[in-house]
């Protein structure tokens, strides 16, 4: 709830600093978007959802730094953490499927204790913050902003005059991350790489140089998990795609069918035979 | 200061003092110009790609074809829209209105004219404009990107997955290509802001000393707007229509807006920042000094826009779809590492010239004398090199893997007893067929 009063403070300081109008219109409706966000991000069952809830936050966010004068901040938050951060979880979220929700059972060992603790310290880093924003008159951006001659000269004065060292020691920390994802996911090959003649040249060769059924194709249902149903009734896994394998609802094949399926086969076969006597 | 006057040295003073009741019409013009450009959009493409297959295309609806759209969206306005059992029913009708919604607010930024009087109010044909503008078009597209995946992934079908799945690794990979292309035009700039920009191209059009950038942007803006032939999220030999299989009726006519609307806007930045925005092309300016004042500049930049348009058509009737891989591998591999290395060499070009004071007639030459050094370089490494190996001294099999195939370039054709045998036995006739396999069998 810290994130609450935090912005409660914010609105109090808003309200006293400017008597704009529309500045309160804006923060108003973003601070009930950013909250609501980060609540429902919180209480939502399905990872997609809880992703998609804090991009709104991270929005609404950035709608209330533009209105505050920090342009730069608030446009890069967007690009960084809406369009790429966020963008690469949900990549990885939506290859688990549409109709799936989270386990909620706990692996990390002494999650909760951690977790109270380092509520405690953001809220304890929030306090102190908030506070002596309250304690010491703010400059006001725009005083800031006026001294390098604007909002991004004075982002880049700070960023590479008098953090450059934190910039940089930064920078190499995302640096060694990309490199040990690098290490994780890097695979040695033994075999040279197949180009697109041997591939083709191998399906050829596999004996079913034809595609895969087709999902829906002979089943009774059109979604894309349902299994496509053989010539003779049971259904077939290679129909469903590598990603939905085992996912979605199992497709149980309808007796029905399979009767049906076996009947038709039955008196083609036994058609066929009579053509067979006929000819001879 | 003079707002005139302001506008022309690029001032953003000039920006936000416009009364609410004009905000909202220029917001309001803006939207309609953009859902009428695109209905006159899709008649442009399909009338010049109908040109370029030796067709007419639309030309019953109107004047020429011209209301074919408005008749196209009337019947897409009537469907039915379907939403799938298995779709996340919130997401699946939410996708749409971020992709259309994202797509229209890019224009905001876009400068389409210089200062004008309107209804007595003296204010730039611009919505708005502030320091980082060119920042928050690359940030309204990382949000439009959330409407395609979203729908993707929200359909419940794999082809809507997979379409968006492709979507989100494409345009991100093309993102920090484009991103990266716009560096050097800051470098130039000197500003992020739309109009600075514009007016910092009153002398040369950016797209001629950043050609590099240009090119690289052009090539980015198809990837980014999902255009052949750079659609692999709607491929429709491999996904059906990718991540819009599902949609249908008015939901589906919003992705087709988005994706119009998008392309409109990759034009329209395409101009600002390379094209001299709203600037009258060279020869005009110089005889007709009006041409940039007043609201004549709008007829120019609508014909940038469309130039570019076109190259978005001529480049669909041309060019046949990518392989994914290599179009990631273009991506990541040729785009990205040349922008790097341009905007290293834009940035030590800027570093010379302030340092020294070197002007831009003499660094020319230079990196032109530099460059032809490195092409008669290689054109003789060219020379020394043997010519490339065939597969001339493999012998030729024609039943390779046990099915006939031609040869390879470089191998010779050899009539093998077999061929010979049946070539001999058409040409002999029927009855002499079973003689020469007779005659073949105890070879065998």
């Amino acid at each position: 709830m810290s994130a609450v009063s935090g912005l409660a403070v914010a609105a109090v300081s808003t309200v006293e600093t400017s008597g704009n109008t529309g500045e309160n219109l804006v923060f108003w409706v973003c601070a009930i978007i950013s909250v609501v966000g980060a609540l429902g991000m919180l209480f939502s069952r399905r990872a997609v959802h809880s992703a998609l809830f804090i991009a709104s936050t991270m929005m609404a966010l950035a709608v209330l730094y533009v209105s505050l004068n920090a342009q730069f901040l608030g446009m890069t938050q967007i690009v960084v953490y809406t369009g790429a951060v966020m963008m690469l979880f949900l990549f990885v979220l939506m290859i688990v499927g549409v109709d799936t929700s989270d386990s909620l059972v706990e692996t990390i060992k002494g999650q909760r204790l951690a977790s109270v603790l380092f509520a405690l310290a953001f809220a304890a880093l929030l306090i102190a913050g908030i506070g002596a924003g309250l304690t010491h008159p703010a400059v006001g951006l725009d005083a800031v902003n006026a001294v390098d001659g604007g909002n991004v000269q004075g982002i880049a004065h700070l960023v590479f005059g008098r953090y450059l060292f934190a910039f940089e020691a930064t920078s190499a920390l995302l640096i060694t991350a990309a490199l040990g994802a690098m290490v994780l996911a890097h695979r040695e090959r033994h075999t040279p790489r197949k180009g697109q003649q041997e591939l083709s040249r191998d399906r050829v060769r596999s004996g079913s140089p034809q595609n895969l059924p087709g999902p829906g194709v002979y089943a009774r249902h059109n979604a894309v998990g349902t299994p496509a149903l053989l010539p003779d009734g049971t259904p077939t896994d290679r129909s469903v795609p590598e990603p939905l394998r085992g996912v979605s609802a199992a497709f149980t094949p309808n007796p029905q069918d399979s009767a049906r399926v076996n009947a038709l086969a039955a008196g083609l076969a036994a058609g066929a035979g009579t053509d067979e006597e006929s000819q001879s | 200061m003079n707002p005139l006057i302001a506008a022309a040295q690029g001032d953003l003073t000039i920006f936000g003092k416009d009364p609410f009741w004009l905000v909202l019409i220029k917001a309001v013009v803006l939207f309609l110009a953009l859902v009428l450009l695109t209905l006159f959009t899709t008649w442009f493409e399909r009338r010049v790609v109908a040109r370029m297959q030796q067709r007419s295309g639309p030309n019953r609806v109107g004047p020429a074809g011209l209301l074919q759209p408005l008749a196209d969206g009337i019947k897409l306005a009537l469907k039915q829209g379907i939403s799938p059992v298995n779709a996340d029913t919130v997401i699946y009708l939410l996708a749409p209105m971020i992709a259309a919604a994202s797509a229209v607010m890019v224009f905001a930024v876009i400068p389409v004219g210089p200062v004008v009087s309107m209804f007595g109010v003296q204010s730039p044909l611009q919505l708005t404009d502030f320091p980082v503008s060119v920042l928050y078009v690359l940030a309204i597209a990382s949000v439009g990107i959330y409407g395609i995946v979203l729908a993707g992934w929200s359909s419940g079908s794999t082809y809507s997955l997979l379409g968006g799945l492709r979507s989100s690794a494409q345009m991100i990979s093309y993102e920090i290509a484009m991103g990266l292309s716009f560096v050097a035009v800051f470098l130039y700039a000197g500003s992020m802001s739309t109009s600075q920009i514009v007016a910092g191209q009153t002398d040369i059009w950016y797209a001629l000393p950043l050609c590099v950038s240009f090119v690289i942007y052009l090539i980015s803006m198809v990837g980014e707007t999902n255009r052949a032939p750079f659609d692999l999220p709607e491929a429709e030999g491999e996904l059906v229509a990718g991540f819009h299989t599902e949609y249908s009726g008015l939901r589906w006519a919003m992705f087709f807006l988005a994706e119009y609307v998008n392309m409109i806007n990759v034009a329209a930045v395409a101009t600002t920042l390379f094209l001299g925005g709203w600037r009258a092309p060279a020869p005009i300016s110089t005889v007709w000094p009006g041409a940039n004042e007043g609201w004549w500049p709008i007829l120019w930049f609508l014909g940038k826009v469309f130039a570019i348009l076109f190259v978005f058509v001529w480049l669909r009737g041309t060019l046949p779809r990518l392989r994914y891989d290599q179009f990631m591998k273009f991506g990541w591999r040729v785009l990205i590492p040349v922008s790097i290395l341009w905007i290293l060499a834009v940035a030590a070009f800027r570093g010379i010239k302030n340092e020294y004071g070197l002007d831009m007639r003499t660094t020319l030459i230079v990196i032109g004398l530099g460059l032809a050094i490195v092409a008669v370089i290689a054109f003789l490494f060219d020379l020394r090199r043997a010519a490339p190996e065939s597969g001339a001294d493999e012998v030729f099999d024609p039943f390779a893997g046990g099915y006939p195939v031609p040869p390879l370039p470089g191998q010779e054709f050899t009539v093998t007893r077999r061929a010979k045998a049946t070539v001999t036995s058409a040409v002999i006739g029927a009855e002499e067929l079973i003689v020469s396999e007779a005659l073949e069998a105890p070879h065998e």
